[in-house]
């Protein structure tokens, strides 16, 4: 397996990682195959994380968007406030598997590493956290709750101070600490067999989603649409639909203050190939290929790459990807919550201004699906911000 | 044979082993660059290995992260520091390794690289983010343009991809010391050193064997040289004496030749 999609992917990675990354494969596929492994993942999905999580039909936003009908599928409500513990039990529980006893990762907005250090706290492992500074400051109360969860959080200063640079600081530790630290990738990023685990461990988004759908509509969604920004939710939405043709997949990307501006983080819609943390994939870069610095409301899109397996999907045109800017975003933010009273991530009110966007050109009778990756808690003081509201 | 497994076959049959000296290209300007590299000749360097900057090197400690932050400052291109090799290269008989990471070639395009990197007369590449197994069109178009590309090898490398890289990599093999990014260390450890013995079984008779990382005092340099390497590099040690008197080059151009005589001088038998 050299984990590639077409062309993307890879394992572009310092030669000190090579054994480790080979050795995660191998443990992944022999936990893959374990029955007991799958036992006690299912066990913690939904005694400790609550799934399944509703498919709910939004009637209300419906009626304002006077099209499709809009289900959400109900990330917002898993344990942690996102769609990240998905991923972050299944490898955990791989980490312990293999024997080791610390493990560290990188955040964004902080729903990541809030969901680490949840799965950590639980399956007993140490836990660090990399975070930039800037998204430290824009997410202090998700600092303060890894802190709570007992996870340390180191601040990184360099470059853009955001997810990127936490991701470098990271891999930095990993090739240090590699005997007893597993490194706990939050999206479908990385080196092979980060994509494809990570993907997997979200399929569960997916699988219940395509389930429940055909329970209440009793035919499959017309459109699926998920946000991206490494793009998990989106990986693990889209999926179990890939082989379904009358499926329709969006990703929205975020498109900041305007693509024209620069200042975004579309690495789809405005980056080029390029090889980039373990990749290879669509990067937002410049010139001579000098990774550029993004920008987006929402932490979490805050990105300046995308997993290798949407730059394929993109390529096949299986899947569609879009943008919202970040003022659609937080307009999209305010309806739900208004309509629906759900306070939706940053994160995932770009797959709603979208969806919505979708929904309105489409009849009826159709059906659209958003993930609605998190919830928007942790974005309260952003969208203040934003709209330049004190509180 | 090419020009840096020479000077490796030089120096061994002296009974010497080789000093091969970091730095960033850029740092602190690009105009400092051929001032620097000279300096580090004067001081007895075997090979220059020349860094072009990248926004994420992943496999670098705070030091060299610092150093490419201040030659990116400077606006310095990967074009430009292939341009100030061929300058060196008029200037010195020395080697040149040039070391980054993959994206910045992968953008240039390939085949553009190495039609650069050979009218600049540049003997190496070093790209420590690019395996043996993503190297394929890589090694295709440095051997189509007579580049050495030098592979990595890393404490967790097992033996059998020991075999494989030695068997891909040209000019020397670049030994990892230690589990870590690069950056000076107070000691060279005795893991270091048990490393280093058993990699020369595979080494010996086929490719010079040089360790970097951590490198960064003459004492280090004789241990790791006693333990069988045909040479070192040393990096991190320069760009500390480049960060330090960035505002005095003068002072900066003498503290580097000094430095390299006495690291030098411990590669002598």
């Amino acid at each position: 397996m050299d984990g590639k999609y077409g062309k993307y992917g890879g394992r572009f990675v310092p030669e000190v990682l090579m054994q480790a990354v080979t050795e995660l494969e191998e443990a992944y596929t022999e936990a893959q195959q374990d029955a007991k492994f799958q036992q006690e993942l299912n066990y913690y999905l939904s005694e400790y994380a609550g799934r399944p999580t509703p498919l709910y039909y939004a009637e209300n936003l419906t009626r304002k968007v006077d099209g499709a009908k809009i289900y959400l599928k109900r990330e917002d409500l898993a344990h942690g406030g996102a769609h990240k513990i998905n991923n972050t039990l299944g490898q955990a529980l791989l980490a312990k598997r293999m024997g080791k006893t610390r493990v560290i990762a990188e955040t964004g907005a902080g729903q990541h590493g809030v969901a680490t250090a949840m799965a950590a706290a639980v399956l007993g492992l140490k836990a660090e956290i990399y975070m930039g500074t800037d998204d430290m400051a824009r997410q202090r109360l998700n600092v303060f709750r890894m802190n709570l969860l007992g996870a340390k959080v180191h601040p990184v200063e360099a470059g853009s101070k955001t997810m990127k640079d936490a991701i470098n600081d990271a891999f930095r530790d990993w090739v240090t600490n590699l005997q007893n630290t597993h490194y706990l990738i939050g999206s479908v990023v990385g080196p092979h067999p980060y994509p494809m685990m990570v993907r997997d461990f979200q399929c569960v988004i997916g699988n219940e989603l395509r389930a429940e759908c055909l329970q209440k509509e009793a035919r499959l969604p017309d459109a699926v649409v998920a946000c991206v920004g490494g793009g998990s939710n989106a990986a693990g939405t889209f999926f179990p639909f890939e082989d379904e043709a009358s499926v329709k997949l969006y990703g929205v990307e975020a498109a900041g203050e305007g693509l024209e501006t620069g200042k975004h983080a579309a690495s789809l819609g405005a980056g080029a190939e390029g090889v980039f943390h373990g990749m290879l994939t669509y990067v937002l870069q410049d010139a001579e290929g000098q990774i550029q610095n993004t920008h987006s409301v929402s932490a979490g899109l805050d990105y300046p790459g995308v997993g290798p397996e949407h730059s394929f999907l993109n390529a096949l045109g299986r899947a569609e990807y879009a943008c919202a800017t970040d003022k659609e975003a937080v307009d999209a933010f305010l309806a739900l919550s208004q309509t629906e009273g759900i306070i939706p991530a940053l994160e995932s009110s770009h797959a709603l201004a979208f969806g919505m966007k979708l929904a309105k050109k489409m009849k009826k009778k159709q059906t659209v699906v958003v993930t609605l990756s998190g919830r928007g808690d942790k974005d309260v003081e952003s969208v203040a911000k934003f709209m330049g509201a004190k509180i | 044979m090419s020009a840096i497994s020479e000077v490796f076959g030089k120096l061994k049959a002296q009974g010497n082993g080789a000093l091969v000296g970091y730095v960033m290209a850029g740092d602190p300007t690009p105009e400092l660059t051929p001032l620097i590299a000279g300096a580090l000749v004067r001081g007895g360097i075997d090979i220059l290995e020349l860094g072009i900057p990248f926004s994420d090197p992943i496999a670098d400690g705070p030091t060299i992260q610092a150093a490419s932050v201040r030659a990116l400052k400077a606006k310095t291109t990967p074009k430009m520091v292939l341009e100030t090799a061929k300058a060196i290269k008029k200037q010195h008989n020395i080697p040149i390794a040039a070391m980054t990471y993959y994206n910045p070639v992968f953008k240039m395009g390939l085949e553009k690289f190495f039609t650069l990197s050979k009218r600049s007369k540049v003997d190496g590449v070093i790209i420590p983010d690019l395996p043996m197994e993503e190297a394929a069109d890589l090694k295709k178009a440095a051997v189509a343009s007579g580049t050495d590309t030098i592979f990595l090898a890393a404490p967790s490398t097992t033996n059998e991809r020991l075999t494989k890289i030695v068997a891909g990599t040209s000019g020397f093999l670049y030994l990892v010391s230690h589990f870590g990014v690069t950056g000076a260390k107070t000691a060279v450890a005795d893991s270091t050193l048990s490393l280093v013995k058993r990699v020369l079984p595979f080494t010996a008779g086929r490719i010079p064997l040089a360790v970097g990382f951590g490198v960064s005092k003459p004492e280090h340099v004789k241990r790791i040289l006693a333990a069988g390497a045909d040479g070192v590099i040393v990096g991190s040690a320069f760009v500390n004496i480049i960060a330090a008197d960035q505002g005095n080059p003068k002072e900066m151009l003498a503290k580097l030749e000094a430095t390299t005589k006495k690291l030098k001088q411990a590669t002598l038998k």
